[in-house]
């Protein structure tokens, strides 16, 4: 033993006596997780925090949160002498006066983008494949609790600086406060100390930034693991994985190792991003004044799809009784985002409540197994992706030369129609790819050889599934439930159900998830149809082998058997024709 | 030291191609038939895995060279000195340096671990079995027996007017925190005191006879400065007087207008009877949507465009939405000109600028 681990195992010792800490590593250390790529996502949204906390720190030091006017002096020559905020001013010394000043902060920002476009994806992943049904609709809550932090994280950040394109968020984030009935205008002035822009704010904007957002991820985040470790990770069907068990590498040393290394593959792509890249470069922007604004003006890109949703909103606002109340603002602004969030936190309960699923789910769907929820899962992203599309119509318009007046309009009209046509097909697409996992799991897969009959007839040799695959479709098993039966009106006694109205909906909404499911076939009918193909192949094996010593297989030719020398293209054949002649 | 950790790479004798499961065969083992397993060539090849370990160690090494590379561009490369590079084009020759030796640092410690473990440690998946997560009835039961048991003893049952004054107090408690938010804002300025949020957002700074100045350069206007077709940012004279007094930019953001000159024939209407001068109209600069300030005019349609959400407004037109989430027309200003002759405002606006907001009516 070397002197190190005798050091570590002393620690481990005096630790364990006090913590009872062997215990939890004996059982810990050689916990198993299951491998896919799709599951890295989780991990990079993690590791890009961290980057986001370390660089984070390190900006503190720096940067004055403070809307004081002060005239800048720094060393960026053409903003010499021009009157600014403090923390506009101290933004330009992180850039161009503190040596990896600008490394740092544009790490910090880069990071902050990964974070938010991680989480994004890891949801999709998350949501595709049903990992958020039971047990772990909490994790799933909690999971939507911190994309709504992480989007207040990064627009709370964006706006320090306080340049021009900042300043302007934050003037547009006012107006919306301001619109809140009853209780807005005084919201609004309570927030920003008085009128915009202020010179509070920026401190109370910092407050939020470094200290309440990231606390409460970093609280949610350490819930949302803890919660991953315990009930320990899902797979995806295959080989050797149930319901009951966990198929993959151990923690020690597998994924400590590869863990480990990710996080600092994560960190040095960010580095040498911020080192190459160049992200909201503020000191082109200039300092913020609340009379003046660029063009083309972009918020970073997770917001995007809310500016897009006030972009495209028709101008509704309705006086009554001398109220104001501006929908044009309340609907894109604050009752949609509410809405979508709220939906996406109560999706699980609803799905389990229309299905009437109450089964512990360890195993992945795979997307084509539940039509229903992908089809929604497609809608929602092409909302979200025109409402995106919406955030940028000015750009659109002026890069394609199109009227900003046709697109707005197509957008209000896309965000109705589009979405539900996203969902038909995507739900029929699952549809017909269950159709070919059902033909494979009964009549194998197609080799691609013909082979002539005796008699004549062409038939395409079938091979049985390799396991492995066979075990992936055969999940299409467990995905499939009967959809709830409509209840009765009336029980065997003529009693009136008085849950009949509630129930009849629950049945409605289980069928519109499972009618159209396709029938799986059952595990004999996939032994038998399995054992017959590769009766047929073992049939056809040694024909096979027969014609292949004497002819040849022609690539790309639909795998029709051709005859040593015969003319393999029609122009060949001419040319052999001709040749006869 | 467990199963796990004690593969030796690659020894002579072991069979090429599918390897037997040698590595692990505790328990959750799979059976060899449930698992195929491929051979890498670290495991069969004793070359293969001692070159494996030399990238990794090269890696690893090249990791620290890049560090102390790190710490040479920083101390030798002044921070302000650019450096032409293709595809980036002139950028910070600091940043450049240290992001790229502090990236390839962490990289190279990333990948040599990865490169370790997918190469040189075991490649085979193990099983676990789940745990229930539900509770057994007697746990149930149990619980539910401490709970009764503690409901009891507390008498938070029996008890009537303790559970609910304690409920009352609990309810109330939270009050102050709520009272405390008050002085987020006090209202310090002189000028709007005792006001309602609602009645200071209604006001601006213009008043009769006040002179209108060009923003940035702060010079008093004349009608015949602003040709037609023009547009001019304009703010009130006192501008920078009330921003010195107040330590913020508050008005600012309040009584920017924009003047705009057209073909007084081009005017169909206006907010006020002859609030224009000679074809000269002044307009609040802030939407009415949200809050951005407008500049984007076309000044043959007379056409004003808000570049945040392409709100637009007709200023020939009384400053009417034409299109866009915009719900009010652009507040008017009406203005004529002094004893000297130039443009001076006529009176504050008539209806209040910028976002709509609740008691605006």
């Amino acid at each position: 033993m070397s002197t190190t681990e005798k050091a570590g195992g002393a620690t481990a010792t005096y630790l364990d006596q006090r913590l009872g800490s062997n215990k939890w590593l004996g059982k810990n250390l050689k916990k198993v997780f299951p491998e896919h790529w799709s599951f890295m996502l989780g991990e990079i949204i993690l590791y890009s925090f961290i980057v986001v906390l370390i660089t984070g720190v390190f900006l503190t030091l720096f940067y004055k949160p403070s809307l004081v006017e002060v005239i800048y002096e720094g060393s960026y020559v053409p903003l010499k002498g021009v009157e600014m905020t403090e923390a506009y001013a101290s933004t330009l010394e992180i850039s161009f006066d503190i040596r990896g000043g600008l490394l740092i902060r544009q790490m910090h920002h880069w990071a902050a983008l990964i974070f938010v476009a991680a989480i994004a994806v890891h949801a999709f992943r998350v949501f595709f494949t049903g990992a958020f049904r039971k047990p772990r609709e909490l994790n799933w809550v909690i999971g939507v609790g911190l994309i709504v932090l992480a989007l207040g994280a990064g627009f709370t950040g964006y706006s320090l600086p306080d340049d021009l394109l900042s300043g302007t968020g934050l003037q547009i984030a006012r107006g919306i406060v301001q619109a809140i009935p009853v209780v807005g205008t005084w919201a609004a002035f309570l927030l920003f100390d008085g009128e915009f822009p202020g010179v509070d704010f920026m401190s109370r904007l910092y407050m939020a930034h470094i200290l309440l957002i990231p606390g409460l991820i970093l609280a949610l985040v350490t819930i949302h693991l803890m919660l991953v470790w315990y009930q320990k990770h899902t797979q995806f069907p295959g080989q050797g994985r149930t319901n009951d068990n966990v198929v993959g590498y151990p923690l020690m040393p597998i994924y400590m190792a590869k863990a480990g290394g990710f996080f600092f593959i994560v960190f040095g792509v960010i580095a040498l991003l911020s080192g190459l890249v160049n992200i909201n470069p503020v000191w082109i922007f200039g300092p913020y004044t609340p009379d003046q604004v660029t063009a083309g003006t972009q918020p970073d890109w997770y917001i995007g799809w809310l500016d897009g949703a006030l972009r495209v909103m028709p101008n509704w606002e309705t006086v009554a009784f001398g109220y104001t109340i501006s929908w044009n603002i309340l609907i894109p602004a604050v009752i949609v985002p509410g809405l979508i969030f709220t939906a996406m936190a109560l999706y699980p309960f609803l799905e389990a409540w229309a299905t009437g699923d109450k089964r512990e789910h360890h195993l992945l769907e795979r997307p084509r197994n539940a039509p229903v929820r992908t089809g929604i899962g497609v809608m929602s992203i092409v909302f979200y992706a025109l409402l995106w599309l919406g955030g940028g119509n000015d750009l659109v318009a002026t890069t394609f030369n199109l009227s900003i007046n046709a697109i707005t309009w197509f957008l209000r009209i896309g965000l109705i129609i589009l979405p539900p046509l996203a969902f038909i097909i995507t739900k029929r697409i699952c549809l017909g790819l269950q159709r070919r996992d059902r033909e494979k799991l009964l009549h194998g897969y197609e080799s691609g050889r013909i082979l002539r009959l005796p008699h004549g007839e062409f038939i395409e040799v079938h091979e049985p599934l390799p396991k492995d695959q066979q075990a992936v479709l055969t999940s299409m098993i467990e995905s499939h439930v009967q959809p709830l039966p409509a209840p009765a009106k009336t029980d065997a006694n003529g009693v009136r159900n008085k849950r009949y109205r509630i129930e009849s909906l629950r049945s409605k909404l289980s069928n519109f998830y499972y009618r159209d499911s396709v029938t799986p076939p059952t595990m004999a009918e996939i032994e038998a149809g399995q054992a017959h193909v590769a009766h047929e192949a073992a049939l056809e094996a040694p024909l096979h082998e027969y014609e292949e010593e004497h002819y040849v297989t022609v690539p790309f030719h639909g795998g029709v058997l051709h005859e040593q020398g015969e003319p393999m293209t029609n122009a060949e054949q001419l040319e052999q024709d001709k040749g006869r002649e | 030291m467990s199963d796990l950790t004690t593969r030796e790479s690659g020894s002579a004798e072991e069979p090429k191609g599918i390897l037997a499961r040698h590595e692990y065969e505790g328990p959750g083992a799979l059976t060899p038939a449930d698992m195929e397993h491929h051979g890498r060539r670290s495991d069969v090849d004793p070359k293969a895995a001692r070159r494996v370990e030399r990238q990794i160690t090269a890696m690893f090494l090249l990791s620290m060279v890049m560090v102390v590379l790190f710490v040479v561009a920083y101390v030798s490369i002044d921070v302000s000195a650019d450096v032409y590079i293709p595809v980036l084009g002139l950028v910070g020759a600091q940043n450049v340096a240290l992001g790229v030796t502090f990236g390839a640092a962490i990289l190279f410690i990333g990948a040599g671990a990865i490169q370790w473990a997918k190469k040189l440690m075991p490649d085979v998946e193990v099983v676990q079995e789940r745990h229930r997560l539900s509770s057994t009835p007697d746990q149930d039961a149990a619980a539910a027996d401490q709970y009764q048991r503690g409901k009891e003893e507390s008498g938070f049952a029996a008890y009537r007017i303790l559970r609910r004054t304690l409920i009352g107090a609990l309810a109330l408690f939270p009050i102050p925190l709520v009272v405390l938010v008050r002085d987020m804002w006090t209202n310090t300025d002189p000028a709007t005191q005792g006001m309602s949020p609602a009645e200071i957002l209604s006001e601006t700074a213009w008043t009769d006879g006040l002179r209108i100045v060009t923003d940035g350069t702060y010079q008093p206007i004349r009608p015949e400065d602003l040709p037609v077709g023009g547009l001019v940012s304009a703010l009130p004279e006192n501008i920078m007087e009330i921003q010195k007094e107040n330590h913020n930019l508050n008005e600012r953001g309040k009584s920017a207008i924009i003047l705009v000159r057209m073909d007084p024939g081009e005017i169909r209407a206006q907010q006020g009877d002859g609030w224009d001068y000679e074809g000269i109209l002044a307009f609040s600069k802030i939407c009415t949507h949200v809050g951005c300030p407008i500049a984007l005019y076309e000044h043959r349609t007379h056409h004003l465009l808000c570049p945040c959400h392409q709100s637009t407004f007709d200023l020939a037109d009384a400053g009417n939405v034409i299109f866009g989430p915009a719900a009010r027309r652009m507040p008017q200003l009406p203005i004529r000109v002094d004893e000297e002759g130039f443009l001076v405002a006529s009176s504050d606006f008539q209806e209040p600028v910028g976002p709509s907001f609740w008691e605006r009516g």
